[in-house]
């Protein structure tokens, strides 16, 4: 078996790093422009005041804490998804993770930005974190804003160093491939890796215990996530069944981003021999399966609350079924729903194509739900008197529209300077399985491996 | 700094050639093994497996549920403030915290371990070849007692290097 048969592979997954093509710098130039627009509207909201944003009195959160949990939600396409693989050993993984694990990194970044934009004054953002203040008054632990700051913190340090321990063997790799400034700037990101034994067994040991570590977490964050809405007495919003439907639908909008960036980066970098349309159809199904499980959760909320009849739920049910949310309420019925289980369950659709434009639906129809799940509720509260209306001010929808460029500048920038496959679990990828070995012939399987 | 390395473009060369080494006399620890790629179907990736990290894991892990606990009781019991009618020591929202710090110390000495114990970071040793990264397996004794020509290259096809 002659190893350095995978230099193509090596030379391919690293060509992104070392070729730029004008593509490339247009669009960054395009998405940086509009992250740009973002940073000013945030900005002009900083100088002129929460004036500027639609939320007010009853509808405090509107659009920031929207995209706030749908950003969370996105976040769980990577880690989550890369650690249940790699758990049950899943082969078809390999090409996958890494894109999905960048996902986690960079939504939860985003996504944990927006409670700090909806604050008003950022600068008081430390007032959140666990320690004294100057009258001596600590941050309450029975407050689900608390619980949030340690959830999305753990989550985001754990899903940070899941992604950047198996880089480190790639960062060799490039080091090794490269001159110049490129060298020493991977030799020190490489951190002196040699690929000894040691270094191999300690590496896969350590991801083995953070896949198994990181699942639970992942669930618990949107689940605490949740919590900031089933802790507080509005309507629709005190149920028992939300921290299971909000993972649901975090998984599911995550499957949906991480097929759309995977489509992209098949396309963009010319992955083709790598991202096949078997990996597509593995996670079309994950998405079909995540469909009908949101699906039923819809359905089962839905169904408890109609059934109750309680009047000030009932307000908020009518007005997302036929009333002012209608309009937005079918559509995410359909998107997340109907048009994936259409589409999905037949192996015919379930092509590349097919299955980006469900994705795509999939993501507007997720926004949506957090959307429907915040705002009608606040919209309705118990007491007609305290029923409100919001609509969003250019500022937010600015600001929502800068972030989905800030995901996706960053992507671009991540695979320009980061192998977005890693490079040597594809290498372990293409080496023959025990039994394939054992029945292959001998000049594909080597002289007779040794086994002690 | 002397070393004699062997570059082989497969593993079951690798493995006679680690198994040359041996039987020349050089004991186990004295040979070093890379690649570009785990081997784990391979013997010699096995030379080294055995590690503390899980235990390490299992006690970041009490530390930070011990963190999480003094934090949170500490905290609450300084400044007694009662809310929503919960005890001023609130035990179900304090799991919460507990939970997260407990995972997030479990994961944090897991990569200490691995740091630690993989020599990590460090500045690129003199025994290591670029050839590696091409897909070449690196066998190779640093401060030979003895000339080993005769056994890395009785493992077969390779290419014998020597650093003085």
């Amino acid at each position: 078996m002659n190893r350095t048969r995978n230099n193509p592979l090596a030379d391919d997954l690293v060509r992104p790093l070392l070729h730029t093509s004008v593509w490339f710098y247009g669009g960054v130039l395009v998405l940086a422009s509009i992250v740009a627009c973002g940073a000013a509207a945030w900005a002009y909201q900083l100088w002129y005041g929460m004036g500027v944003a639609g939320v007010n009195w009853p509808v405090f959160w509107g659009f920031y804490e929207t995209n706030f949990v749908f950003w969370i939600g996105i976040s769980h396409a990577g880690t989550l998804i890369s650690a249940i693989l790699r758990l049950v050993n899943a082969r078809w993984r390999r090409p996958v993770t890494r894109c999905a694990e960048v996902i986690t990194a960079f939504a939860l970044m985003i996504g944990a930005i927006f409670p700090i934009i909806h604050l008003g004054k950022p600068w008081l953002f430390f007032w959140v974190a666990p320690y004294p203040s100057s009258r001596e008054l600590w941050p309450n632990f029975r407050s689900p804003l608390v619980w949030d700051f340690f959830a999305i913190n753990t989550y985001l340090i754990g899903s940070l160093l899941f992604l950047a321990l198996p880089m480190i063997p790639d960062f060799a790799l490039v080091r090794d491939r490269t001159t110049g400034l490129r060298h020493r700037i991977y030799g020190a990101l490489a951190l002196g890796w040699q690929g000894t034994t040691t270094q191999w067994n300690r590496l896969e040991t350590a991801m083995g215990i953070m896949a198994i570590a990181i699942i639970p977490v992942a669930v618990s964050v949107h689940t605490i996530v949740s919590f900031d809405f089933s802790m507080a007495h509005v309507p629709m919003w005190h149920s028992t069944i939300f921290g299971p439907y909000f993972v649901a639908g975090a998984i599911f909008s995550g499957i949906a981003a991480l097929i759309i960036a995977m489509a992209a980066l098949r396309r963009m970098l010319k992955l083709h021999a790598y991202l096949h349309p078997l990996h597509f159809d593995n996670l079309a199904k994950l998405l079909l399966l995540m469909s009908l499980l949101w699906g039923y959760f819809v359905f089962s909320e839905r169904l408890t609350v109609w059934y109750g009849n309680v009047p000030s739920e009932m307000a908020v049910f009518w007005a997302t079924q036929r009333g002012a949310f209608a309009p937005f309420y079918w559509t995410m019925v359909v998107c997340n729903f109907v048009i994936p289980v259409s589409v999905l369950s037949f192996r015919r659709l379930r092509t590349i194509p097919g299955v980006v434009l469900v994705s795509c639906g999939v993501v507007v129809g997720m926004w949506l739900e957090r959307f429907l799940i915040i705002v009608p509720g606040l919209s309705n509260k118990q007491l007609p008197y305290s029923w409100g209306y919001y609509a969003p001010r250019p500022a937010e929808v600015v600001i929502m529209v800068a972030t989905f460029a800030a995901m996706a500048l960053l992507y671009m920038l991540f695979s320009k300077f980061v192998p977005i496959i890693s490079i040597w679990e594809m290498k372990v990828g293409n080496q023959p399985h025990p039994v394939e070995a054992a029945h292959a012939p001998a000049d594909l399987a080597g002289v007779e491996r040794v086994r002690s | 700094m002397t070393a004699i390395y062997g570059l082989y473009d497969d593993p079951d060369t690798a493995q006679r050639a680690v198994d040359g080494l041996r039987a020349a006399g050089v004991a186990d620890a004295d040979i070093q093994v890379m690649s570009s790629e785990p081997f784990e179907e391979y013997e010699f990736s096995h030379r080294d497996s055995g590690t503390w990290m899980h235990w390490m894991a299992g006690v970041g892990g009490v530390a930070g549920f011990t963190g999480a606990y003094l934090l949170t009781t500490i905290t609450q019991q300084s400044w007694p403030i009662k809310t929503s009618g919960m005890p001023i020591v609130a035990p179900w929202p304090n799991l919460i915290v507990l939970f997260e710090m407990t995972m997030l110390g479990a994961i944090l000495a897991s990569v200490l371990t691995l740091f630690v114990t993989a020599r990590l970071p460090k500045r690129l040793p003199a025994l290591y070849d670029p050839e590696v990264s091409n897909g070449y397996i690196l066998v190779g004794v640093q401060g030979p007692a003895r000339d080993l020509t005769a056994a890395l290259e009785g493992a077969g096809s390779g290419r014998v290097k020597r650093i003085e």
